[in-house]
């Protein structure tokens, strides 16, 4: 049973898809769509990922699958009625299983006892049913109490062995064997000369055709239905192995084995359908041909499925080695600098009278812009499955709190980077939880201020304008600003009697060491705070930002680039250097005025704009470049959102325009450069550096900003 | 020529597994994924041996049995079914169908390879 | 090719002068010699550490021999080269003042680094080559490259 990496790998990736599937179903049964159908999808779903665990030894998943299994049956073949509470149940099993799947992915321990919670729910369910006189359930015969990951033999074939105790005792034996095939036999596509011979490797065989059946010119069919075998079998092996061999007709024939000696036939004659229906049965013309007989059979469920499901059709996909489109990934990112650089230098060289030449430089902007968007698409993935795993954690974290909670998905079809999904997991499943736990009331408190008592979050995603932004909004209280405040001055996250606006105060909850174990609870906690959230967010590149409405709710909104490969940026310059900063920090470019920026101490400069003052960070005297410009030159400053330090002014030389770039390591083949996230390649040729502002400022020294304040 | 299996199920670890097990074992091995696809291709393959899963979308495995069987052609081919399964009266209505055996889930290579050539004879 | 030389216990150097002075490479560590492109400077490097370049595509850092072993900065000239070399998976340039040729010794030609040449120097020269007008040092490519690299993050 050894299975390799590569199957279960498939397994996993397999197990997955099903689980969405599952959920999709559920989905769909509790929006009110009830339809044979979806049952039988959500057993096939659970039964398939039985099937192949059991192929790694997952007892505790197939155990549970199994189990599940038995439940949906019922309630599949109508003898479990689907009420509310049943609902339930098989929504909870569905997330149970994938905790089970989970956990046997990462190679975790699981905690058995919620296991055995949730097998006892699934037990309830079939005891409520048998105890309501319905039919029986089968789980006899299906043996869940065993289960199918305990050593049962393999039924249909087990390899053929000797006994050696009962041979010891016994000896070599000989048996007398009768054995009269029915016409089902060959129907089935038995070949009764393979039996023998199988016989025949247990020991000496003697064969005896009995023809007194035979009838006179028959057909050959005819004449193989009345062939008898008379036979005798000197072996060492036991009575069960000889009937093993027989185990597959069993039923398609008459069969006695007769140990010697013996005066009783211990197999007795098993009879199956007589002859004269099965021959008539045979002789039915088989007058419709084959072909229209699938298509009438299969009529009916396809056209179910496609009643409920028109929109879910799968579409031919491939599965393709990922190095394989990083590798297309890489050459697009080389084809589109190599475009770039092309069109300049056409420029360059003034070709523009050249209607032909630009006609051509355009086409090839064109469809290297098509190429990249295309395969840019391959790694694209809707953000559904993300957003499935969502709905447990909302249930989880309802229960864990004892909050009533629903969970809406909105534009659960739009298409993400791979990467970006996945990377996204974590802070999302934290923002879900502290939605539930923080966010929602209880029911009381709901219902007394006149509220639904079940809180609902919505979850949406949505492109815009090169970017997917995923908010996360619930219906509950909203921040109690009062003691978000209270909060941070206590840690020392800000002064007391600062003069915060509600925005700021709003987004205190995302600094480093705001969130403690004493603010969260056992769910969403951890010790974990939402600065978590906010560095994961950043380190794709993306930002997060909060709006809360005291009473009406709270709503978190993450905005992210729709690749890690490409980024979009400011094109910059200080001294001679040339650098980008990610569009997504960026908030304005400024030319402050003469006193709007002012010396603070010996090293700090603060620009006033709106009534605020924010720290100026001279990028030059940073990065250890020397400045292109005069001194007494106009400040440029852009303006820059921070984890760090909020909002920060970065002064520049020169601000060029925005641009799409091709993001290329640096890591690689130097190493990691302080307040420098990557490079990129410049239609020029040239590198360019990609800043991280966050670094920038956090290293921040400001010396020698005094002499550039403009008076 | 060697022995051409069809291998009908819906969920691709199985059919990977049973290809690599039939592969090594030196048959060759075509799949179907589900019951429609798997009649089709049989009657696009005619292969030597069929195994099918029991549970799969559009139609099912007893379906895929009485499908080819309707043919009188196709009644000697063996049709082996492959599930987790394990009651009598399960065995009974595969059989009634007109399989020819089964196999369990999970199953192992060798009697996998072993149960296909208890029904055709191939070495 | 490689496997030729190292059968007859010979080993080929490209040869190059950085500082005035004669250093050599192992052939099989070099991947292209290029004319000087356009640097970009790095922050917060050691001032070997010219900046990064493109080389197809790729960015890959330059270092600039001469400081490398404290000969003061290569002079701009036209002479001036970049010799692409590989060390493992990592690619980096050299700027060196110019290359004048590839030269095969046996094996055993190749003489220790003597003692004498401490500090520094010493650490990134794995021995000597004889030439026709002196010597010359054999970079130690591993030893140049790793102490001069910023930890990863």
């Amino acid at each position: 049973m050894a299975a390799n990496d590569a199957f279960r790998d498939l397994f996993f990736e397999e197990a997955e898809d099903l689980l969405a599937t599952l959920s999709d179903d559920l989905v769909r049964l509790s929006a009110g769509e009830f339809d044979n159908e979806i049952v039988h999808s959500i057993f096939r779903a659970v039964h398939s990922i039985k099937g192949s665990a059991g192929a790694f030894s997952l007892e505790e998943l197939v155990d549970f699958a199994h189990r599940y299994e038995t439940v949906l049956d019922g309630v599949r073949s109508d003898r479990l009625e689907l009420t509310p509470d049943l609902f339930r149940v098989v929504q909870r099993s569905a997330d149970h299983l994938a905790v089970l799947v989970e956990a046997a992915r990462t190679e975790q321990e699981t905690d058995r006892a919620v296991t055995e919670t949730a097998l006892a729910a699934l037990d309830a369910c079939l005891c409520a049913a048998s105890a309501t006189g319905a039919d029986p359930m089968p789980t006899a015969s299906e043996t869940p109490e065993a289960g199918p990951a305990q050593e049962e033999p393999q039924f249909g074939f087990v390899p053929l062995s000797l006994d050696l105790d009962s041979l010891a005792q016994t000896g070599p034996q000989s048996f007398d064997i009768c054995f009269r095939p029915h016409p089902s036999l060959y129907e089935n596509g038995h070949e009764p000369a393979l039996l023998l011979a199988q016989l025949a490797e247990l020991g000496h065989l003697e064969t005896e055709i009995d023809l007194s059946a035979l009838p006179h010119w028959s057909a050959p069919e005819i004449v193989e239905q009345a062939l008898s075998w008379k036979l005798r079998l000197a072996t060492d092996a036991t009575q069960d192995a000889i009937e093993e061999v027989f185990d597959f007709v069993d039923g398609l024939c008459d069969l006695t084995i007769q140990a010697e000696g013996n005066d009783m036939p211990e197999t007795v004659v098993q009879n199956g359908a007589p002859i004269e229906t099965a021959t008539t049965k045979l002789a039915e013309p088989d007058a419709a041909p084959t072909a229209t007989c699938i298509e009438a059979e299969t009529a009916e469920p396809a056209s179910a499925a496609k009643s409920v499901a028109a929109a879910d059709t799968p579409r031919p996909t491939l599965r393709v080695d990922l190095d394989r489109i990083e590798r297309l990934f890489n050459a697009v990112g080389e084809l589109i600098i190599n475009q770039s650089m092309i069109a300049q230098r056409v420029d360059d060289l003034q070709l523009h009278h050249d209607a032909d030449m630009a006609v051509h430089v355009e086409s090839y902007r064109l469809l290297a812009r098509d190429i990249q968007e295309a395969v840019m698409a391959i790694r694209a993935q809707p953000v559904k499955p993300l957003f499935q795993r969502m709905s447990r954690i909302v249930r989880e974290a309802a229960d864990g709190t004892g909050k009533q909670a629903q969970l809406v998905m909105v534009g659960e079809g739009t298409e993400v980077d791979k990467t970006v999904i996945e990377r996204l997991a974590d802070p999302l499943t934290h923002m879900i939880r502290n939605s539930v736990d923080h966010g929602l009331e209880g029911p009381e408190q709901r219902c007394a201020n006149g509220k639904d008592p079940v809180g609902t979050i919505w979850l949406s995603a949505a492109h815009r304008s090169g970017s997917v932004v995923i908010t996360i909004r619930d219906d509950g209280g909203g921040l109690d600003r009062e003691k978000v405040l209270g909060v941070a001055v206590k840690k020392g996250l800000v002064p007391a009697g600062a003069d915060l606006s509600e925005s700021e105060i709003d987004n205190l909850i995302f600094l480093p060491g705001f969130s403690t174990a004493s603010a969260t609870s056992l769910l969403s906690g951890r010790g974990v705070g939402l600065d978590v959230v906010r560095t994961a967010v950043q380190s794709l590149g993306g930002r997060v930002n909060i709006v809360s409405r005291p009473g009406k709710g709270t709503e978190f909104t993450i905005a992210l680039p729709l690749t890690l490969a490409v980024l979009d940026g400011m094109l910059i310059s200080v001294g001679n250097i040339s650098m980008l900063v990610p569009i997504s920090a960026v908030l304005e470019t400024i030319r402050p005025l003469a006193g709007e920026v002012q010396a603070v101490g010996p090293d700090e400069c603060l620009l006033s704009i709106r009534g605020r003052f924010v720290p100026v960070i001279d990028l030059a005297a940073n990065l250890g470049v020397p400045r292109a410009v005069e001194a007494d030159a106009p400040m440029l400053l852009l303006l820059v959102e921070t984890e760090a330090r909020g909002t920060c002014a970065l002064l520049v030389d020169r601000v060029h325009d925005q641009r799409q770039v091709v993001i290329k390591g640096l890591e690689s083949n130097y190493g990691h450069v302080p307040g420098v996230s990557a490079a990129t390649v410049l239609g020029d040729g040239q590198i360019a550096l990609i800043l991280d502002p966050d670094a920038i400022v956090a290293q921040n020294h400001g010396a020698g900003l005094r002499a550039v304040i403009p008076s | 020529m060697s022995i051409m299996v069809l291998a009908i199920d819906d969920s691709r670890t199985i059919r990977s597994m049973v290809h690599q097990a039939l592969a090594a074992a030196g048959f060759s091995c075509e799949l179907a994924e589900d019951g429609v696809e798997g009649v089709r291709r049989f009657e696009e393959l005619r292969p030597d041996v069929v195994i099918t899963d029991i549970n799969m979308p559009h139609m099912d495995g007893f379906g895929v049995i009485e499908a080819i069987r309707k043919d009188v052609a196709n009644r000697r081919v063996p049709i082996l079914v492959m599930t987790t399964e394990t009651a009598k009266e399960f065995k009974t209505r595969a059989r009634d169908a007109g399989a020819t055996g089964w196999i369990g889930k999970p199953f192992d290579d060798q009697s996998l390879v072993q149960v296909i050539r208890r029904v055709t004879g191939a070495a | 090719m490689q496997d030729a030389a190292d059968q007859n216990g010979e080993v080929e150097f490209v040869i190059f002068t950085s500082g005035g002075q004669s250093f050599s490479l192992d052939i099989r560590h070099v991947r292209e010699i290029r004319g000087q492109s356009a640097v970009t400077p790095l922050p917060h490097a050691p001032e070997e550490v010219l900046g990064v370049t493109n080389l197809r595509g790729a960015v890959i850092p330059v270092f600039d021999l001469a400081r490398c072993f404290a000969l003061g900065a290569t002079v701009d000239a036209e002479r001036n080269v970049i010799v692409i070399a590989m060390n493992g998976t990592q690619t980096i340039g050299l700027l060196v003042q110019s290359v004048s040729e590839i030269v095969s010794f046996p094996r055993a030609n190749i003489q220790d680094a003597p003692d004498m040449l401490g500090g520094s120097a010493q650490s990134h020269i794995s021995g000597l080559v004889p030439l026709q007008e002196g010597m010359s040092r054999v970079i130690d490519l591993p030893s140049l490259i790793q102490r001069r690299m910023p930890v990863p993050a």
